[in-house]
């Protein structure tokens, strides 16, 4: 057991540290959304330059072939340096990944360089109106054109459905869709993983406004949208299991950014406390040090499970618990900073911002009641329940 | 960096479980904790085997280990739920190497790291002080002032106390005089903290076990009561808590060996989580076991007890946590203004 870096580490963080240190482009441009999803791609563009867009991709693809600690250490340094995320990180942590482990020889070709560069911006549609929490019950149907019912192979797909929840669709290139492609296959059998083209008339994009107030995220309506058969990722019918390789990404991808996220907010909450003369509260206090145990509880789980993965290949079980101690532990943190602020904390501001957006955390991604179910059936060997 | 055991202290790991499982059996445990006892003969064992000179150095007839290797074997103790001398000898043994001065180290550390002549150390600093098996131990270190000193038994006078955890003996002591220790206690009670949240982790683990193994099997219904929802999210819960507190631990028993400086604030977040975690996952899985889980017939209540107990060794989960506001940079006065 060593928790300090090796020396090669070391100098990969110090790399990583100057290179940003040189390179950071500065506070993101307040109000606009589109002058700050502009600034986004050319700090992605730079990032590329470097070589550090795909840090976890192979060498082959572009990427920089990282191991898994590099990984940890370079998010460490981005949030330290409170660098902005690049534009197209669904692209990155997903799309790209995905197509890696189950795409053919052409789609490497053709998706994976734009991925990088920024040039097509990617963006998610699983989640569906009637189907969250339960998303192999989606409905969004994909028919085959062409392909009759004499078993020669379909020449593309028609889709009509519609998505929600899904972030960055109007900036978005290319759609990572599930959608059903066989009705008569048992739920997670009948689902197929396409690359959608978002630019064309069939596909329509509304912002969804949160209770943020902002629209972070948009509905997607798709009447007879085209996907060309050389875009089905996996092989038809294998879309759940292609699928839940890129939740997986997901959520190894939000792991450590998380755990440094939580320490910085909670750093500038216990400033924030010492500021408004609060520190002597000993009921403030020990929320403070609740907070404090939570977030290296989530940090040193993060290390578990980065050495499980890096010694066996299989993540450990407290993976599974990262995303529900997360959600909890920055609920919980924006609740204490907007009451420590008093009214002033409901005013707009980045910690009213904060305490409304974390509202989300236990619900996006898998909800904190499907990561329960999870640890139970698949880390306790409980019986499931349906 | 690797945050995982070396093959040696996986090597410890497995030992200490197999040899616990094939000595502490259940009924052993019942045995000796129904008629509050020790079996001195497991004691002996246990000494030749080299346990309770883990953490002790080489020249005091110990194996030279660290923490980490005394946080795994008290991990494993607590798992067993094991009725023995253990943890207070290395709580003993901890405090005079931190401490002590040369001839106090001289003087007591053989006869703890062999485990002929134990050590006792009081967890609390009332006075008279409650002190983990107090009686049999050649050495006490209680508390002085802001320090602490080291009694001769044959000086002390004992007085047997029945708490509710009948796996471990206690006795209040009172004692005058003894040696007091010229160095500053922080580290050495650190590091006693950490020993103690191993423990806590232990326990947690062995009783959602009890729960989880419980839900599988137990019906009602119609379907075994794992399947419902308000029983497996509890569980769940138990294996959050559980972890947390392991993470907490190893990482603690860690800083004492190569990092000293992260030692103060990560033994007060492993003992604080890790009383937390014992007592909220033994009291959940009583829950899940339902009736039985109440009966004195059920094995759960030994560790239930255990965990309440050894949660309030060396201060509650809230002392910690105010130490943990402390060390986090809040200043303990309001700031003026």
């Amino acid at each position: 057991m060593d928790l300090t870096l090796t020396s090669e580490e070391q100098a990969f963080r110090d790399e990583v540290r100057s290179w940003l240190e040189a390179n950071h482009p500065g506070p993101e441009p307040e109000g606009d959304d589109s002058a700050k999803f502009e600034f986004q791609r050319e700090w992605q563009g730079k990032l590329h330059e470097a070589g550090w867009a795909g840090i976890s991709w192979p060498k082959e693809y572009g990427g920089r072939g990282a191991t898994l600690v590099e990984q940890a250490i370079f998010s460490e340094e981005m949030a330290r340096a409170r660098a902005p995320r690049p534009a197209n990180v669904l692209g990155l942590v997903m799309g790209g990944p995905v197509v890696i482990a189950h795409g053919d020889e052409d789609q490497k070709e053709r998706f994976l360089e734009p991925i990088l560069s920024g040039e097509e911006i990617w963006c998610q549609g699983f989640s569906e109106p009637e189907s969250g929490s339960d998303l192999a019950s989606l409905k969004t149907k994909a028919v085959a054109e062409n392909g009759g019912g004499d078993g020669s192979p379909a020449k593309g797909w028609r889709v009509t459905g519609q998505k929600v929840w899904t972030t960055f669709a109007h900036a978005a290139k290319w759609c990572m869709l599930l959608a059903r492609s066989d009705p008569d296959a048992p739920k997670h059998k009948g689902l197929t993983y396409f690359i959608l083209d978002m630019e064309q008339d069939e596909v329509d994009v509304r912002p969804l406004r949160q209770i943020t107030g902002e629209a972070e995220f948009n509905e997607i309506f798709m009447e007879n949208a085209y996907v060309p058969d050389e875009n089905v990722v996996g092989g038809v019918g294998n879309g759940w299991m292609v699928g839940i390789t890129t939740l997986m990404h997901e959520r190894a991808g939000l792991g450590a950014a998380s755990a440094v996220a939580l320490r910085r907010d909670l750093d500038d909450l216990v400033a924030l406390i010492q500021e408004r003369g609060l520190a002597g509260d000993p009921v403030i206090r020990d929320r403070v040090a609740r907070l404090q145990v939570a977030a290296e509880a989530l940090r040193l789980g993060g290390l578990r499970t980065l050495t499980q993965t890096m010694r066996t290949g299989i993540p450990g079980p407290e993976g599974s618990l990262a995303k529900w101690q997360w959600a909890d532990a920055n609920q919980e943190l924006t609740e204490l900073a907007t009451q420590v602020l008093g009214p002033e904390g409901l005013e707009r501001s980045e910690w009213s911002y904060k305490f409304l957006r974390s509202r989300a955390n236990s619900i996006e991604g898998g909800t904190t009641e499907v990561m329960k179910n999870i640890v139970a059936e698949r880390v306790l060997g409980l019986p499931r329940l349906r | 960096m690797d945050f995982g055991f070396n093959d040696e202290q996986q090597e410890i790991q497995r030992t200490a479980r197999e040899f616990l499982a094939a000595r502490f059996t259940p009924e052993k445990v019942r045995e000796l904790a129904e008629s509050r006892s020790y079996d001195d003969s497991l004691w002996n064992e246990i000494s030749e085997l080299g346990w309770p000179g883990i953490a002790i150095d080489e020249a005091h007839g110990g194996q030279g280990l660290g923490m980490i290797e005394l946080v795994i074997l008290c991990e494993e103790l607590g798992y067993a739920c094991a009725p023995t001398p253990f943890l207070s000898n290395a709580a003993a043994g901890l405090l005079i190497d931190a401490v002590g001065g040369d001839e106090h180290r001289d003087e007591w550390l053989p006869g703890i790291a062999s485990g002929e002549a134990r050590g006792a150390a009081a967890f609390t600093p009332d006075d008279p002080a409650v002190v983990p098996d107090a009686e049999g131990a050649a050495a006490i270190v209680l508390p002085e002032g802001d320090g602490v000193r080291v009694v001769r038994a044959s000086d002390a006078e004992f007085d047997p106390v029945e708490l509710i955890d009948a796996t471990r003996a206690y006795a209040r002591v009172s004692a005058e005089g003894g040696d007091a220790l010229p160095g500053d206690p922080a580290a050495g009670v650190s590091r006693v903290a950490v020993a103690v949240a191993a423990e806590l982790t232990g326990i947690a683990q062995r009783a959602m076990e009890m729960a989880v193994e419980y839900a599988k099997e137990r019906e009602q219904f119609g379907r075994p009561i794992g399947a419902y929802q308000a029983v497996s999210h509890r569980c769940a819960r138990m294996l959050l808590d559980t972890e947390e507190a392991r993470s907490l631990a190893y990482y603690a028993g860690w800083a004492a060996d190569a990092e000293p400086e992260s030692l103060p604030m990560a033994a007060a977040m492993a003992k604080a989580r890790a009383s937390d975690a014992a007592w909220d996952v033994t009291a959940s899985a009583l829950q899940v076991l339902g009736g039985i889980g109440f009966t004195w017939e059920h094995d759960l209540h030994f560790l239930l007890k255990r965990a309440r107990a050894t949660g309030q060794l060396m201060g509650t989960s809230g002392q910690y946590r105010e130490r943990v506001a402390e060390l986090v940079g809040l200043a303990a006065e309001p700031v003026p203004g």
